[in-house]
């Protein structure tokens, strides 16, 4: 047996570490679709209990969405359950290229490619387009996908501090010597919420001859007047070269990314981006359904418009009730609690008041910004964020931390 | 603190730490360990060695452990350098 008692021993060990340092995870069964009130087992052999969701990705509320379902139905029936294929042998069928051509000329580029992930958009799209004699400058809090498809990339790699236009500009005058020039950003950053200063990353990549790259995950359908995304907020809509995005969000929450840019960089990808290459086709199902979705966010900016009013409202309750927030205008609203611990007794807390909501801590986020990440979706209705609020704000009470600082939370719990 | 390390040391606080992060630097303090400089990050901390004193840092030689604290850090950069 190849598996020895030496290596289970060892295996056993490392997960034992985890748990003393308080870093292992565990998943929570849900008994429901997605939506703003799901049925939840945890801890795991517990009668399911009914809860807020104030920590999905589902933004626009299509995750579980009728005309989505049903669209997704009618495509499993027409064109069947998988492909059995990559997307170059005999896995791309007519509704693939169409979902690439609408999300084209949905989020204002030239081309698109589909991948199974945004991770694995991620993954292959660096090694793709970028080499030796190229640099990619990526703001330091970019997301782990990135980071990991910049190790796969021989081009140099180089940070600017986040959000930083002065550094960044610093960087760009130091890699002049390079061929290509790249920089790295988030549109909207996941753990903080905030936005990517992208008229000014873009004016500055002009200056510099440099390409832009953003990940929209955490935008797509609806940030922006009409959900475009993070460069139709900051008016740069046509002047992005690479904008990678996930189906698996706000888009129906299915599974599912891509690639969508400037043509000569997508169709590279299609040639040379390894995750693309060698995975499976999207399902026909998930581009069906996703299909829909854009049909409908295309129609109607009702729910990106409910979803901006809910955060609005969300952040006046929190606000209001004393607690420290991460100021900003995205649907990502962190409860900032700096120590690793009181986030995890205020996240117990919650799902005790019927609130589900998660603790991120160290190495998640930086050390000592311990936060709750909660998250709007379109699906929330007034009455869930008032039962919410009212909870944070007795969980708060208990805790005693309503109205105070930084500073004096971290005085009272320490880092 | 000599001069080469409190160049190293400059640059680490300049380049690395965020405004209001008010964390001393030492000679000894962890720096990729530690959380204050990541290993993309390093880069910038190579390029500036080199071009700041004029020599090569051969990238098998870059490693984390040679980067983790300004006194590693000063001792790679003797190796290549004379009279610094």
């Amino acid at each position: 047996m190849a598996y020895a008692s030496k290596a289970r021993e060892w295996y056993a060990k490392e997960l034992e570490s985890l748990r003393g340092q308080g870093l292992f995870k565990q998943e929570r069964f849900i008994h429901a679709p997605q939506g703003a009130e799901i049925e939840v087992e945890f801890p795991a052999g517990s009668p399911p209990k009914r809860v807020i969701n104030m920590c999905a990705n589902n933004y626009l509320g299509l995750s579980s969405h009728p005309e989505v379902v049903a669209a997704a139905h009618a495509g499993l029936d027409v064109r069947g359950y998988g492909l059995s294929s990559v997307r170059f042998i005999c896995g791309t069928q007519d509704i693939h290229r169409e979902l690439e051509r609408k999300l084209t000329s949905f989020l204002g580029t030239e081309d698109t490619l589909l991948f199974p992930s945004c991770m694995d958009a991620n993954a292959g799209v660096f090694e793709a387009v970028l080499s030796e004699q190229d640099v990619m400058i990526a703001d330091r809090l970019v997301h782990a996908s990135i980071v990991d498809g910049m190790r796969l990339c021989k081009a140099m790699t180089d940070t600017f501090k986040h959000s930083d236009m002065e550094h960044l500009e610093e960087k760009l005058q130091e890699h002049q010597d390079k061929r290509f020039r790249m920089v790295i950003t988030d549109g909207v950053f996941s753990m903080d919420g905030d936005l990517a200063k992208l008229d000014e990353i873009v004016r500055l990549a002009e200056k510099y001859d440099a390409m832009v790259f953003v990940d929209e995950s955490h935008a797509s359908g609806f940030i922006g007047k009409t959900g475009r995304g993070t460069h139709e907020h900051c008016g740069v809509l046509g002047r992005i070269d690479i904008i990678t995005t996930t189906l698996g969000k706000a888009l129906g929450g299915a599974s599912g990314g891509c690639v969508s840019g400037r043509a000569e960089l997508v169709e590279m990808c299609r040639q040379r981006a390894r995750p693309y290459l060698f995975s499976n086709t999207v399902a026909p199902v998930i581009v069906s359904g996703a299909l829909k979705v854009i049909d409908l966010i295309s129609a109607t900016t009702e729910r990106r418009d409910k979803l901006e009013w809910n955060t609005k409202y969300w952040r006046s309750l929190l606000t209001a009730a004393g607690l420290d927030i991460k100021a900003g205008e995205s649907p990502i609203v962190p409860v900032m609690l700096y120590n690793a611990k009181l986030a995890q007794d205020v996240a117990r807390d919650l799902f005790d008041e019927g609130i589900y909501a998660v603790g991120f801590f160290f190495p998640v986020v930086a050390k000592g910004q311990a936060r709750i990440r909660t998250q709007l979706s379109a699906a929330h209705e007034r009455h869930h964020l008032d039962a919410a609020g009212a909870a944070f704000r007795k969980v708060g009470a208990k805790h005693g931390i309503l109205g105070l600082t930084k500073n004096q939370i971290i005085e009272k719990f320490g880092l | 603190m000599d001069e080469l390390k409190k160049a190293i040391r400059d640059y680490v606080v300049k380049e690395y730490l965020e405004d209001g992060d008010d964390r001393e630097v030492r000679e000894d303090t962890p720096l990729i360990t530690g959380g204050i400089v990541d290993s993309f990050s390093m880069v910038s901390l190579k390029r500036f060695l080199e071009r700041k004193y004029t020599i090569q840092i051969p990238d098998a030689q870059a490693t984390p452990q040679a980067f983790d604290t300004v006194n590693s850090i000063a001792e790679l950069v003797r190796k290549f350098t004379s009279g610094v």
